[in-house]
């Protein structure tokens, strides 16, 4: 293949590609909203209560008024599936703020003072990465009681340092730059030349992080609710719900199961595909 | 190199004194009295709360208190389950050989299967290539847990191929109940090392060291063994040990989907039991489990690459 075969299948290759991908970046967008919806609206679109049980129905399979069918204790999936929405996607949510808020907080703090501010936080930082989410989530649960609100904040510290040690080069690079010199010559106060002119320039990065850092933090959340440290019964989110359905699986009725897990997979696939796409069209500018 | 390797060891040092700290303090920041949290809420007779009250040191500050459970700790002495009724280390000791031999197997099936599909997609294009960057995408958005519902749904309960729930006995036993769980714990991660390496050895085949050697009229295997594999090596190797190092965590899901009795799945239960001490210990054992691991990869990262100027930081 000569250098010029081989750059003009490139090229050819790439926009066909750029194409496909618009129309994938299109659905996985499509999806995500979908999504979106659903934790809003979700629990109010329930056409049964998702907590009713009857076992005289357990594991009846889709009939009338029950697309989806009932579950072990005779629950109506589809209301479960519809109510478990809001938690399933309130919790991430939840992680990704935090870890951000702290992310930028730090790494702006190391890149504008330097020195032993910057030695310090990187410090406990990498300290930090020595605690597994999962881990953290787990002794969480053990000392304040295993529920959301124990949940999300340790998972949020554990994030926090991966957060915080890409955009400390990023904002380190940015702080080198002389339009913050000149900011600062000008006698702009830190606060202003961060808030302003710093953080809204680092903002692409901030963006593909939280969305590639929302599809872990949806998994580890869901991974805690399966392992019933994460919601607690009666209220049920897709994790929980994987996790009720195994005794079902066994028994050969891996309808509770299947649904929810569908609804995790086709979210983190959407997700991790834009935060990708976001990040590799950082890169190129 | 030395210096690095002592460096590397005194961090994980740090590392592992900070952690310690961190995991004696879980129990301080609990809500409520120290003895009440140790019980689990039961009520417990008062001779046992003297006991409780003696053994933890509770009577003292918290730095002594601190001093006495890191001496035991260098010790062996972890302290008492009180849901187990037995020593934590002996607790620890039981459940330790399935984590161990799970993440070994997982790691395995990740080393092996993720590194050789990344190869392969890496060195030829086509639909070969297409569908390993397909079938990786999906397998990496597919949770551990998922998976192992999903292995146990199609593998034990629709074909019976292979046993669903505990550890097995014997050698074959063991091998066959840790296949499936070792299938779902590698899965997601198994995607990730294809990923990298397809991605590594593609950049590398398309620099023009490697262009120059195959113009010069070296032959394509030399040069990709030589040229291509050498320089591709050091990004698959760091995320093959990272990934691998970061299965301690996630047995535990894999270990509770399954049954297994394993560390990852003790500490879940102590932690539903609120059972704190075992939770300490299991917790020390998994966060030093990984601090190691980590290490080995960093020592190794600086072996592969001698670039990595000892002492310096990776920015």
């Amino acid at each position: 293949m000569s250098t010029v075969d081989v750059l003009v299948r490139g090229r050819s290759r790439r926009r066909s590609r750029l194409s496909a991908g618009r129309i994938a970046a299109g659905v996985a967008i499509a999806v995500v909203a979908f999504f979106v919806l659903l934790a809003i609206f979700g629990p109010l679109l329930a056409p049964h209560d998702p907590t009713a049980t009857d076992l005289t129905y357990s594991f009846v399979g889709p009939v009338a008024g029950h697309p989806l069918g009932f579950d072990e204790q005779g629950r109506d999936l589809l209301s479960e599936l519809l109510a478990g929405a809001r938690p399933s996607l309130i919790g991430p949510t939840g992680v990704v703020s935090i870890s951000v808020l702290l992310g930028v907080t730090l790494s702006v703090l190391c890149a504008w003072r330097g020195g032993r501010t910057d030695a310090g936080i990187s410090a406990g930082l990498d300290i930090l990465f020595a605690f597994p989410g999962i881990l953290l989530a787990v002794l969480a649960a053990a000392v304040f009681g295993p529920s959301l609100t124990a949940a999300v904040p340790a998972l949020a510290i554990a994030y926090t340092p991966y957060v915080a040690r890409v955009l400390r080069g990023a904002a380190l690079r940015e702080r080198a730059q002389e339009y913050i010199a000149a900011g600062e010559v000008q006698g702009q106060s830190a606060w202003v030349m961060c808030t302003r002119h710093l953080i809204p320039n680092l903002a692409p990065l901030i963006v593909a992080q939280a969305t590639l850092l929302f599809a872990y933090a949806f998994v580890d959340l869901a991974a805690i609710s399966f392992l019933g440290l994460g919601v607690q019964p009666p209220h049920s989110d897709w994790g929980t719900m994987v996790a009720a359905g195994k005794s079902g699986v066994l028994q050969g009725y891996p309808a509770e199961t299947l649904s929810a897990g569908v609804c995790i997979f086709v979210l983190v696939v959407a997700v991790n595909f834009l935060g990708e796409r976001i990040a590799a069209r950082r890169e190129r500018r | 190199m030395l210096r690095f390797v002592l460096r590397r060891l005194a961090i994980l040092l740090g590392a592992l004194f900070v952690s310690s700290i961190i995991i004696f303090l879980a129990l301080q920041i609990a809500p409520g009295d120290p003895v009440t949290t140790l019980s689990g809420g039961r009520s417990l007779p008062p001779e046992a709360l003297e006991n409780a009250r003696e053994q933890y040191h509770l009577d003292e500050g918290p730095l002594p208190r601190y001093w006495h459970w890191l001496t035991g700790l260098i010790h062996g002495d972890l302290g008492d389950s009180i849901v187990l009724d037995r020593s934590v280390a002996t607790a620890i000791g039981e459940r330790l050989p399935v984590t161990f031999e799970l993440v070994f197997f997982a790691g395995f099936l990740i080393a092996v299967g993720g590194i050789g599909l990344g190869l392969i997609a890496g060195l030829r294009r086509g639909l070969v290539d297409h569908t390993i960057v397909l079938g990786t995408a999906v397998a990496a958005a597919i949770p551990s847990f998922l998976a192992a519902v999903v292995l146990l749904s199609v593998f034990s309960v629709q074909l019976g191929w292979l046993p669903a729930l505990g550890a097995g006995s014997g050698v074959v036993g063991r091998f066959e109940h840790l296949t499936l769980p070792a299938v779902a714990l590698a899965l997601a991660g198994l995607a990730v090392v294809a990923r990298v390496t397809r991605v590594s050895v593609r950049e590398e085949s398309e620099k023009e060291h490697v262009e120059t050697a195959l113009a010069r009229g070296m032959p394509n295997r030399t040069v990709i063994r030589r040229h291509v594999l050498r320089n591709a090596a050091i990004p698959i190797a760091t995320v093959t040990g990272i990934t691998i190092t970061s299965l301690i965590a996630l047995a535990a899901v894999v270990e509770t989907a399954f049954s297994l009795q394993g560390l990852g799945a003790a500490l879940v239960q102590a932690a539903s039991n609120k059972d704190i001490a075992l939770v300490q210990g299991i917790a020390l054992v998994l966060v030093a489990a990984f601090l190691i691991g980590n290490t080995i990869v960093d020592l190794l990262y600086g072996h592969l690459d001698p670039r990595v100027t000892p002492g310096a930081r990776a920015e």
